[in-house]
């Protein structure tokens, strides 16, 4: 590249660091922007040499990666119980958020979650025989994502439970995540009352068999073109969904009404959605997992292809890695709390639904969503700000979601590892709290960074088996 | 009583940490205090002004340590308070509109179209890569972070030269590029001269005092004293003496060094020679003995070198700058006389400089005036003061050096050094001259006068007998305005010099003929 001329050009000029330096270039009317700094992940200078001199093939291999991702074709294609569609579903496994955990290691709210399904399943009949049942041992726990799932919060997919099946019709694979059950005292949030089990129960018999039939008369829903709306109309899909659900509910309703054993069911069935602003949430996840699923396992990528918490740890994997995950522990959000609530009573991070922003939506694309800015700190600039700041660490942008505020340049898509451990630039996550006791349910939402180790990890693992 | 904090991955620039831990210092019954980020390197400084706690060993590279000592319980809480205020206050203009802060490199290039030049001043330990990040993406860099390993700076300025661009630095604290101030520098004419310095005080002084004569800067490199170099072998210097040569709007060359190792002065000889504007040298110390070309000229002080590219700049005879110098030496002797007589006795010079190339320019002139000069930062090693602060003799003494600037702003900042020395000094009987050096400019202190002349009227106080000379290096056009300066200088009692080399002419002279009684 031949270097324009720096004396017969307007000097422009990027200041890193004192910040005051601008001052004598804003006198001399001089353009100039501060960029800021932060420490690299990775103190080794060696590795970043390393990743730098195998650029060209880790670029060719991201945009490989990256590509794959952006031509998903994610369409809501029907329905299923999970010991029927989910790939190597057991009647004695349960799935959970993020990466692997063992029961002993589990908060709150995910162990909450297990004995809740327990019970749903009729493994055991009151929390106690569900707790003692879940730590003996003969009940195996396995990550959603190492099934093509994803689940909100505790993320608890177990055999019996209906599932939506997502089909990336591009590449032809599939994610899977069970219906949204609404706020208040929910499995997701660790709750395992008798009214949990109940709402569960009658979401298998009624709510599924609907909904099943209403897609199913629809042959497919586009949820891609769904998304790019919902942006449209402030949402981020992750913390909010309000456009998701209505768009949704739009579709959905006169096949409800259409294919519904009787009115009364059609009605109850709707007013479920109706309901629930997050009914779309479960959606979005499964979107993102069928479409970062097909940019798995690209030699020598540096794309993150998943993050996702446990509620102990945060879990990060990545495209050039296969399987292997990369964690460190979870922290507790950033967040704004119901009345009555405090930071003390917040679990750390927890939901697979982080998998949103790894496919360049929630955090990433809160510049959309300016109707929930008092997450991000009160003003439409923070949230702008946020979203800008999320292009350092991309490979690329959405070609399909857009935000209108920022002239509708497509969200920034594709954490690269690499710049994140470079730049020392951490993803933003914005998310709803869980209570730390089990059954509590939700207690706040807010914002938080990931946290540095796992991808401290990852970059240093990739970069040493770089050949 | 000493309390510590940790702050986990908490990370700032070691200025503003050094602005916040003089802010805690300034808290009543505050002792001492040390805010920085917790590297090996500053625990060692921490553990030599006794703050270093276990708390601290502890904490890694990435942590914040605050560690305070104080009389009582009362002020250490005032500094942690102090503290806390300080590290969260957001500047002013955050993320509103217009002046948004960019989220690293690739997010800046994106928000400024065509931009060409980064800045950098980031802890050195991150300042190389982030160089050769900005070199990537096709930017000049001015690279004002020091401890920057050299094989860095060697592998930097290689890969800049391969792309055509231009590597300051590391430790280059001042440029003009486009007519633009950069870090430490002064509001200058434009003009037809092109300027490249491996000494940072001397490019401010030669591009001032053209300014100040009616003369323009077209362009003032820095390169980082280092350049010069074997290791280094003057990579930037001879690719800015390149693009200067190649530059339009630059007609005269002038280049100011200490001298510079002897097989890299060869090498900028023969880049010389290939040059065919008119190169004024100056080399502090050293000189060109070779007949490089017909335009080629020397300077021993920054100011004649400065003077003589300033006449072929204008276009006029160089008898113009023999003739200035001439006519500003007569002037001295007769204020050095004049001075000289209200002595009763010989006496000592006291030089304190906040310029480190004015500390090299002073030894020049006054050993040949006064005889040996004592210094931190000697020209010749037999005259390495043993401590810094027990001066004997005459001694020129550069409080920009590393032992006095480690965990605390630049002396041309904090004024608080050398504030206390002029007071100690001026009240040592063996004393009667201090000659001093005021940095004008962006970057540098903005209230000069209302730090320094507490200082000075204490000085005169303590000594009946006491010259105070002074340079004032800045134009009309700084933020600090130099004929204010001088005023208030003046007014205090100083005699104000147009240059350095003056000011240490004079100096020397009223010390010479203050001897001969």
């Amino acid at each position: 590249m031949a270097a324009p001329k720096l004396f017969e050009s307007e000097l422009k000029v990027i200041n890193i660091g004192l910040e005051s330096f601008r001052q004598g270039l804003t006198d001399a009317g001089v353009q100039s922007v501060q960029a800021q700094f932060k420490p690299p992940l990775c103190a080794d200078a060696s590795l970043f040499a390393k990743t730098a001199k195998y650029s060209a093939k880790i670029d060719a291999a991201n945009k490989k990666a990256l590509d794959r991702v952006l031509a998903a074709k994610p369409v809501l294609v029907g329905m299923g119980r999970a010991l029927d569609v989910v790939p190597g579903m057991k009647k004695d496994l349960i799935l959970h958020a993020g990466p692997p955990i063992t029961w002993d290691r589990m908060c709150g709210p995910m162990r909450g979650g297990i004995m809740a399904a327990l019970m749903y399943e009729g493994l055991a009949s009151d929390p106690k025989s569900a707790e003692k049942l879940a730590s003996s041992g003969k009940i195996k726990y396995a990550p959603c994502h190492e099934h093509s799932a994803v689940g909100p919060m505790a993320g608890i997919i177990s055999a019996s439970m209906p599932v939506f099946i997502v089909k990336n019709e591009a590449a032809g694979n599939y994610a899977y995540a069970t219906q949204n059950e609404g706020l208040g005292k929910v499995l997701r949030y660790g709750a395992y009352s008798t009214e949990v089990i109940t709402r569960l129960k009658w979401m298998e018999t009624v709510l599924y068999p609907a909904l099943k039939g209403a897609i199913e008369s629809l042959g497919k829903i586009d949820l891609k073109t769904m998304v790019a709306q919902a942006l449209h109309m402030g949402d981020e899909v992750h913390n909010r969904n309000r456009a998701g659900t209505s768009l949704f509910y739009r579709a959905i309703a006169p096949a409800v009404i259409k294919t519904a054993p009787d009115t009364e069911t059609a009605a109850k069935v709707l007013e479920f959605i109706n309901g629930n602003d997050h009914f779309f949430l479960n959606l979005s996840m499964a979107l993102s997992k069928a479409s970062l699923d097909a940019g798995r396992d690209v030699k020598n990528s540096s794309l993150v292809v998943v993050m996702a918490r446990n509620g102990t740890d945060f879990g990060v994997q990545l495209s050039g890695t296969g399987g292997r995950w990369f964690t460190g522990p979870a922290q507790v959000p950033d967040a704004l709390y119901f009345p009555g609530y405090t930071k003390a009573d917040a679990n750390p991070d927890i939901g697979d639904s982080a998998i949103t922003e790894t496919n360049g939506l929630g955090g990433f694309a809160i510049a959309a969503a300016p109707a929930i800015v008092q997450f991000v700190g009160g003003q439409a600039a923070d949230a702008l700000n946020y979203t800008l700041t999320m292009y350092a660490i991309t490979i690329g942008e959405s070609n399909i979601y857009k935000i209108p505020y920022l002239d509708f340049r497509g969200t920034p898509t594709g954490i690269d590892v690499i710049k994140a451990a470079r730049t020392g630039i951490l993803p933003f996550i914005d998310t709803g709290v869980a209570h730390k006791e089990p059954g509590v349910g939700q207690v706040g939402a807010g914002v938080l960074s990931a946290p540095p180790e796992p991808f401290a990890k990852a970059f240093e693992y990739f970069a040493k088996e770089l050949r | 009583m000493i309390k510590t904090i940790v702050k986990k991955g908490a990370y700032f620039d070691s200025v503003s940490l050094m602005q916040i831990a003089k802010k805690l210092n300034s808290v009543p019954g505050v002792l001492d205090s040390a805010v920085v980020m917790a590297t090996r390197e500053n625990k060692g400084i921490i553990k030599a002004s006794g703050l270093l706690t276990p708390e601290i060993i502890k904490a890694g590279d990435s942590d914040l340590a605050i560690a305070v000592s104080a009389a009582t319980a009362g002020a250490l809480e005032a500094a942690f308070r102090t503290a806390e205020e300080l590290l969260n206050k957001k500047p002013a203009q955050a993320a509103s509109g217009s002046d948004r802060k960019a989220a690293g490199l690739d997010n800046a290039i994106k928000m400024l179209d065509g931009a060409n030049l980064a800045v950098i001043s980031v802890a050195g330990r991150f300042a190389g890569a982030l160089a050769a990040d900005c070199l990537e993406k096709g930017l000049n860099v001015m690279l004002f972070s020091d401890n920057v390993p050299l094989e860095t700076e060697v592998a930097l300025k290689k890969a800049a030269v391969k792309k055509g661009l231009l590597v300051m630095g590391p430790d280059c604290g001042t440029a003009i590029i486009n007519g633009a101030p950069i870090a430490f520098a002064n509001s200058v004419r434009r003009g037809n001269i092109g300027v490249v310095a491996a000494a940072g005080t001397g490019l401010q002084e030669v591009t001032t005092l053209i300014s100040n004569d009616g003369a323009g800067i077209s362009q003032a490199i820095g390169t980082g004293g280092r350049d010069v170099k074997l290791e280094v072998g003057g990579l930037g210097f001879i690719q800015a003496l390149r693009l200067l040569a190649s530059d339009p709007s630059t007609e005269v060359l002038l280049m100011v060094s200490k001298p510079p190792h002897p097989q890299v002065l060869r090498k900028i000889a023969a880049e010389i020679k290939k040059i065919k504007k008119p190169v004024v040298a100056v080399l502090l110390g050293g000189e060109i003995r070779e007949k490089l070309k017909d335009n080629f000229y020397q300077g021993k002080t920054l100011e004649e070198a400065a003077l003589k590219a300033s006449c072929l700049g204008k276009g006029l005879d160089l008898g113009k700058a023999r003739q200035v110098i001439y006519d500003a030496t007569l002037k001295c002797a007769a204020l050095a006389r004049a001075e000289a007589a209200k002595k009763k006795k010989s006496t000592c010079l006291r030089g304190l400089f906040s310029g480190g190339t004015f500390v090299s320019e002073a030894q020049l002139i006054l050993q040949e005036m006064a005889g040996p000069v004592w210094s931190n930062a000697p020209l010749d090693k037999k005259w390495k003061l043993k401590d810094t602060l027990k001066l004997s003799g005459h001694a020129v003494i550069d409080l920009g050096e590393d032992e006095f600037t480690v965990g605390r702003p630049h002396p041309m900042i904090d004024f608080t050094l050398r504030n206390k020395l002029i007071v100690s000094e001026a009240a040592k009987p063996e004393v009667s001259v201090l000659l001093l050096d005021l940095v004008l400019g962006y970057g540098s202190n903005l209230k000069p006068l209302e730090d320094i002349i507490p200082s000075l009227t204490a000085a005169f106080a303590s000594n009946r007998e006491l010259t105070v000379v002074a340079s004032v290096t800045g134009t009309e056009a700084d933020p600090q305005v130099r004929s204010k300066v001088v005023r208030g200088l003046e007014g205090a009692g100083v005699l104000v010099m147009a240059s350095n080399a003056g000011a240490c002419r004079l100096a020397g002279e009223i010390v010479r003929l203050s001897s001969r009684r």
